[in-house]
């Protein structure tokens, strides 16, 4: 016998104890499909006969249920079941994970179950217990249906049970191995005019012929094989609602289209059956339109609107198509509610005051993975969120009539011939969405994006985890200081120094750093200065439009320039767009935006001077030890000379001990050396200093071009990034400034002499130092990925970073006792995760998917790491 | 880094055996966090000066930085430089027996007033001259101060909070040490150490025969112990006598000594019972001020304290004391992480939601996204917000034309800037807001903090 249960459900076993119930479902289920009360009763009691655990039992086997379930899984409940009582919480279970609850009757011979209870060693009750199972089955196994089980198999001998036959039946709206390629058309409201029209556009033919019951008197289809899906809202409000139904019904037939139902096809339906339907919203049109139609027509188009289906699966599971749009929970599920979302979407429950339901946006909310394209709300601007997409332009009102090619993504449409319908709400304002927010934040970041440990997946680096402590310190900095997270799609890697040299009075030197690259198999290096200033991103657009179009900015923002750790640079509104103006001015000079055919550009760059982000740190660290050291030692360095003159007994000098004699001129000495390296840190910090006033001053040097328009640039060489930076730079501009560099083949010894007295000349002075990369962008090796850059930074300049005094021997001897591991280990993780942002962003994919990439840099930054590094 | 004392009481050398340290013979001890060396520029009969100078490396404070050292060394760092708890340290260990007043050879010497002088340098100080002076004059010091700038290239940058200090008075050498002793950390108001109970104990000891008479002992004392109240009572209770402890206990709490920020909780209370309200979620919690009132008002019975700053959580818990209450009260209350820039169901399903000086950290171009969070998402029925008036911002004397009250603010509105906003927000989301004053006003019938009462 053949037994079909449909591939989710709740599968119900009842019977009383002894009917089998748990062979039926090792033969027929696999183990971990099926729950069983016993087991649950021995996870709670070790022991599974303990009637005292029941209740804690089932607490578990309900929770279990309701995971597996919400997972989509099968499963299957093995406990008598016999009661309705213990089945109303497993329906109520299958009803709010909208699967179909199946019930299996076991209803064995109470001598049978006697027999098999009794050849049980581990089992002894009495035998009133199977004969009042046996009651209470009987007394409501005609209920099972009213009780809402929507497959009801009843078995009452053992043969039978023991020849099935289990065919799990897909669920009607799984057409997953169906994958297109479709066009995806909207509301079309009786437009037939337009609706021909798109179909020509996209290469339809279309024939007519004579009417008959399966072509309706159209032959509709595509070259190509494409097929059509219809989002439903067929009829009502427009000109020709009968001629829309006649070609929709041809092409289905036909199968070169699917369909699924809109609200006012299902209105029409309970019309063309005898309910009483007000008609409203454009209904009357329609039922004029059908007048004098044969009832065989009729017959026929009730049928088609009863068999179709809420919404459909496509393509693995890639796409979803609704008329109202599908939330992640309900795809491929089928209950009341499934088709209900499927028809209206999700609703508040309030009305506003035009007296039409709100809307809850559900889009906003939506993190799934598949495409949902649906219709039913008339937009006037057609918009992703979050991969989903409205495509319901308006046609009747008016707009347009619309199709999403799949899985191209592109948009066709073809404009309103006329304004059939005047909307309740005027056209433009009837957004309809959630009290009429403006489009800025209808991809809203939720909490459950980034708190918590988090493992986000890199094309780089595969899987990197985010453990809940930097997530919580993450949360805190992106809400309090950083920019719209609209404008974060990138953040810069953090970067480690050179190993630490060899030489003695050297605590970094570019041999390393040449020879990190050599031993990893890279032959070519190139230096880049590395400018003392504060590492910025700079995002510029075009224009205003091109920026509130791609990063929703607000009014009259063409572009940012925000720190390493997503913070805006510029406070003041002025400056802030003089900056971005005098960017965007050079690149437009440049004729940038016609090179690269973009709107806008992501720049990694250094801003300089240091003095104009980090004055905070300059005011309450580095000057005020500067100050506080200069003047103490000026003071004291006399006093020591003055004591070290005087004519004093002199001891033999030993200090191991406390209160020891000591050596006054060597002191003396000591502390006049202080002195001097001490000024040289103030003569150190204070080259990166310069004041600035506006914008004037400020000097801004692009070394990398992270990304424009559908690409990124990391499969460049860095070669190519300073060749095209410079192109730019060439325009004339007072900010931007090129960065100067040299290229090293690092297994040739004149070429390393090269590279490391260039290092020389740039650091005598006081130069922050250099950037050294490899060649192509990214590099990877059987390890895995390679550091993107290591610095290695001037001996002046360390002096503000290890302290005024870590050239004195004893400190460098300690101080080269560093280690990198984990500052590398960070800047991988970072590197990765940064260009996965920006990689997501420029795929146009949701905010949420680049957002989580970029917290999770700032994510890891607040993990503790030496800072001098 | 170093203390000078000089003494021009003939014969000026008696300094010596007074400190217990050879003029003749400069010296040096070891500490735990580094050297002191003791040596004299000029030791004759009418003029002998001792210096105390700390050798401190700083990339030992770094390396050995433990957990009672908290964040208190970078690797710039001007601890080396300066006079702080530090060179206290040293006074005690170096000069214990001057601080002690022991002098085995001379011990005549030891009460007698002489004229000292002395040299601090350098002290760091962000409460400035005048605070210095506070500190010292009322002990009789005459007393001139230099004070630096940051950078004399960059004038802009503005003064430095370091200061050159000498000190004269007619005192004992041993008053003078622990004067010293007591006021550096207090001048610093920071210690590297841990403040354990000892540290009352050395307070006591070393300031007790003129601390009580000081007429900033209260801050001294607040300051010396970091501002530890079980410690600061116990040295209170030493230092001052039986009537002046009652009296501080009797004054009663009267209603002008409501401050601002208790008037402002208060009006949120009674707002909170007008509306009949029994469930509420304060957003942006901080230390959890609002929480411990509702918490002991019955009528609330689910309370929930959001913020975004892990540590002030923690401190809302210590407050609230989370872990000792009973458990029926425990579970009326609900603190977690959150933010108010990011959609979160957790602050649904409550009758109010607070938001009491919580916006203007916001940068304006992020309010939309909060307003989004609060009123399209979580709708209370009625929501709170405070937030300062701009328009009162002129009776801070200490506050420049056009500036804010805090660091962090973004923006401060004025009554029409809040109002406006507010309105805006009930048209599009469709709630109703009345306004409240909230303390005292000025001439102007300004106050200083405004509230917007929003209903659904």
């Amino acid at each position: 016998m053949n037994l079909k249960i449909p591939e989710l459900s709740l599968v119900v076993l009842i019977g009383p104890s002894g009917s089998g119930k748990s062979t039926f479902a090792k033969k027929y289920f696999r183990p971990t499909e099926v729950l069983s009360s016993d087991f649950c009763r021995g996870l709670v009691s070790d022991n599974e006969n303990d009637q005292t655990a029941t209740k804690a039992a089932f607490e578990v086997l309900h929770f279990i249920a309701a995971k597996r379930l919400e997972a989509g899984k099968l499963t299957v409940i093995d406990a008598t079941n016999v009661q309705p009582s213990a089945r109303k919480p497993l329906i109520q279970l299958a009803r709010q994970y909208h699967c179909l609850p199946v019930a299996i009757v076991l209803d064995m011979s109470e001598r049978l179950c006697q027999d098999r209870n009794e050849k049980r060693e581990d089992r002894s009750f009495s035998k009133h217990v199977i004969k009042q199972h046996k009651q209470y089955l009987r007394k409501s196994i005609r209920g099972l249906k009213k009780e809402g089980f929507r497959y009801i198999y009843t078995f009452t001998n053992e043969e039978d049970v023991s020849n099935l036959e289990i065919e799990r039946q897909p669920l009607w709206n799984n057409l997953r191995h169906i994958k297109g390629p479709f066009d995806i058309i909207g509301d079309i409201h009786g437009c037939a005019g337009e609706l021909e029209m798109l179909l020509t556009k996209m290469g339809y033919i279309i024939e007519e012929k004579e009417f008959d019951y399966e072509g309706f008197g159209y032959n509709i289809a595509h070259p190509e094989g494409r097929k059509a899906v219809f989002l439903g809202d067929l009829t009502d409000r427009g000109p020709d609602s009968l001629k829309v139904l006649k070609i929709v019904m041809s092409m289905v037939n036909s199968e070169s289209a699917f369909c699924v139902p809109g609200n006012h096809d299902i209105k029409l339906l309970k019309k063309l059956n005898g309910k009483n339907v007000e008609l409203k919203h454009g209904l009357d049109r329609t039922i004029e339109q059908l007048e004098g139609q044969p009832d065989k027509f009729l017959g026929h188009v009730k049928e088609f609107i009863n068999s179709l289906i809420s919404h459909y699966i496509f393509d693995d599971g890639n796409l979803v198509v609704a008329h109202g749009g599908m939330k992640e929970s309900l795809q491929g599920r089928g209950s009341g509610k499934v088709r209900e979302f499927a028809l209206f979407g999700e609703t508040t429950g309030e009305t506003d005051e035009f007296g039409l339901p709100v809307r809850y946006n559900w889009a906003d909310e939506y993190r799934g993975s598949a495409i949902v394209v649906y219709g039913h709300t008339p937009v006037t601007e057609i918009e992703w969120i979050n991969n989903t997409i409205d495509i319901d332009t308006g046609c009747v009102f008016g707009g347009k009539l619309t199709a999403l090619r799949y899985p191209e993504k592109e948009l066709v449409s073809v404009e309103a011939l006329y304004k059939y319908y005047e909307p309740v709400k005027p056209f433009e304002s009837v957004t309809e969405k959630a009290y009429e927010q403006p489009d800025r934040d209808n991809d809203m970041l939720d909490i459950t994006d980034v708190s918590g440990k988090k493992i986000l997946s890199t094309r780089l680096r595969r899987n990197i985890t985010i453990p809940e402590q930097n997530s919580a310190a993450a949360i805190e900095v992106m809400s309090r200081f950083v920019a719209d997270p609209h404008w974060l799609i990138y953040l810069p890697p953090t970067m480690s120094p050179c190993e630490t040299s060899g030489i003695q009075e050297y605590l970094e030197h570019p041999e390393e750093a040449f020879s990190y690259y050599r031993q990893r198999g890279i032959d070519r290096v190139v230096c880049e200065e590395k400018h003392m200033g504060s590492r910025a991103v700079v995002i510029a657009c075009r224009d205003e439009e091109a920026a509130s179009k791609t990063f929703k900015a607000a009014d009259g923002q063409k572009g940012i320039c925000y720190t390493r750790t997503g913070r805006e640079f510029f406070s003041e509104e002025d400056l802030k767009n003089a900056f971005i103006d005098e960017v965007v001015d050079t690149l437009t000079q440049s004729e940038f935006w016609e090179k690269f055919e973009t709107d806008w550009v992501c720049l990694d760059c250094e801003l300089m001077p240091w003095s104009a982000k980090a004055q905070l740190l300059l005011k309450e660290q580095y000057s005020a030890v500067g100050t506080a050291g200069v003047q103490s030692l000026r003071q004291v360095v006399p006093l020591l000379n003055e004591a070290a003159g005087r004519e004093l007994i002199c001891f033999e000098v030993s200090n191991e001990t406390s209160g020891k004699n000591m050596d006054i001129k060597e002191l003396a000495a000591r502390y006049q050396e202080k002195m001097e390296m001490l000024n040289k840190y103030v003569e150190a910090y204070r080259k990166y200093c310069w004041p600035v006033n506006s914008l004037h001053g400020y000097k801004l040097a692009p070394f990398h071009i992270m990304a424009v328009e559908g690409r990124t640039f990391i499969n460049k060489e860095h070669l190519w990034h300073m060749n095209e930076i410079n192109e730019i730079c060439k325009a004339g501009s007072n900010l931007l400034m090129a960065t100067n560099f040299m290229e090293v083949d690092v297994t040739n010894d004149d070429s390393i002499k090269g590279g490391v007295d260039w290092w020389y000349g740039l650091t005598q002075n006081g130069g922050e130092g250099m950037v050294v990369k490899p060649l192509d962008f990214t590099v990877k090796n059987e390890n895995g990925l390679i550091q993107p850059a290591v610095k290695c930074r001037g001996r002046e300049y360390l002096r503000i970073i290890y302290g005024p005094e870590y050239m004195l021997d004893k400190n460098m001897k300690k101080l080269k006792k560093r280690s990198l591991g984990k500052k590398r280990s960070l800047a991988l993780r970072e590197y990765a995760l940064g260009v996965e942002a920006l990689e997501r962003f420029t795929r146009n994919e949701p905010l949420y998917r680049v957002h989580e990439c970029v917290f999770g840099v700032l994510a890891l930054e607040s993990e503790p790491v030496d800072p001098r590094l | 880094m170093f203390l000078t004392v000089t003494s021009t009481e003939k014969p000026a050398t008696n300094l010596g055996y007074l400190l217990h340290k050879n003029p003749q013979r400069p010296q040096t001890h070891e500490l735990t966090f580094g050297k002191a060396h003791v040596f004299y520029p000029v030791a004759n009969d009418k003029k002998c000066t001792a210096v105390l100078m700390l050798d401190i490396n700083s990339l030992d404070l770094a390396r050995t930085r433990k957990k009672a050292y908290m964040g208190l060394f970078d690797y710039v760092n001007d601890r080396p430089y300066v006079s702080s708890s530090f060179l206290s340290v040293a006074l005690s260990q170096v000069y214990s027996s001057a601080m002690a007043g022991r002098c085995k050879k001379k011990p005549e010497l030891v009460d007698k007033k002489m004229r000292l002088k002395a040299v601090i340098s350098m002290v760091k100080c962000k409460g400035g001259e005048e605070f210095i002076r506070k500190l010292f004059e009322p002990l009789g010091y005459s007393i001139a101060i230099t004070s630096y700038m940051l950078d004399d290239k960059f004038e802009e940058w503005g003064k430095s909070p370091y200061y050159t200090i000498n000190l004269e008075n007619n005192c004992t050498l041993k008053q003078l040490l622990n004067h010293v002793y007591i006021l550096l950390p207090v001048l610093d108001n920071k210690k590297h150490y841990w403040i354990g109970k000892d540290e009352v104990e050395k307070l006591l000891n070393h300031g007790q025969e003129w601390l009580a008479e000081h007429p900033d002992k209260s801050m001294i004392i607040n300051r010396y112990l970091n501002y530890k109240k079980s410690f600061a009572n116990i040295a209170f209770d030493v230092l001052t006598s039986e009537e002046e402890t009652e009296e501080r206990e009797e004054r009663p709490v009267s209603e002008e000594a409501l401050n601002l920020n208790q008037q402002r909780l208060g009006t949120v209370m009674a707002v909170l019972k007008s509306e009949g309200i029994n469930s509420v979620i304060d957003l942006g919690c901080g230390e959890g001020k609002l929480l411990k009132m509702l918490q002991s008002d019955r009528q609330f019975n689910n309370i929930a304290g959001m913020d975004v700053s892990v540590t002030a959580l923690e401190r809302a818990r210590d407050r609230l004391r989370l872990d000792d209450v009973p458990e029926f009260k425990r579970e009326r209350i609900n603190l977690f992480q959150g933010s108010l820039m990011y959609r979160d169901k957790r602050f649904s399903g409550y009758d109010a939601a607070t938001v009491i000086e919580v916006i203007e950290h916001f940068d304006i171009s992020r309010l939309a996204a909060f307003e989004k969070i609060v009123f399209g998402y979580a709708r209370p029925r009625v929501v709170v917000i405070t937030t300062p008036n701009f328009d009162y911002n002129k009776n801070y004397e200490n506050l420049m034309e056009g500036n804010m009250r805090h660091r962090d603010h973004r923006f401060e509105w004025t009554g029409d800037q809040f109002q406006n906003w507010c309105l805006d927000i009930c048209i599009k989301y469709r709630y109703s807001v009345r306004f409240i004053d909230i303390g005292d006003k000025d001439s102007r019938q300004i106050t200083p903090t405004q509230m917007g009462v929003f209903k659904r």
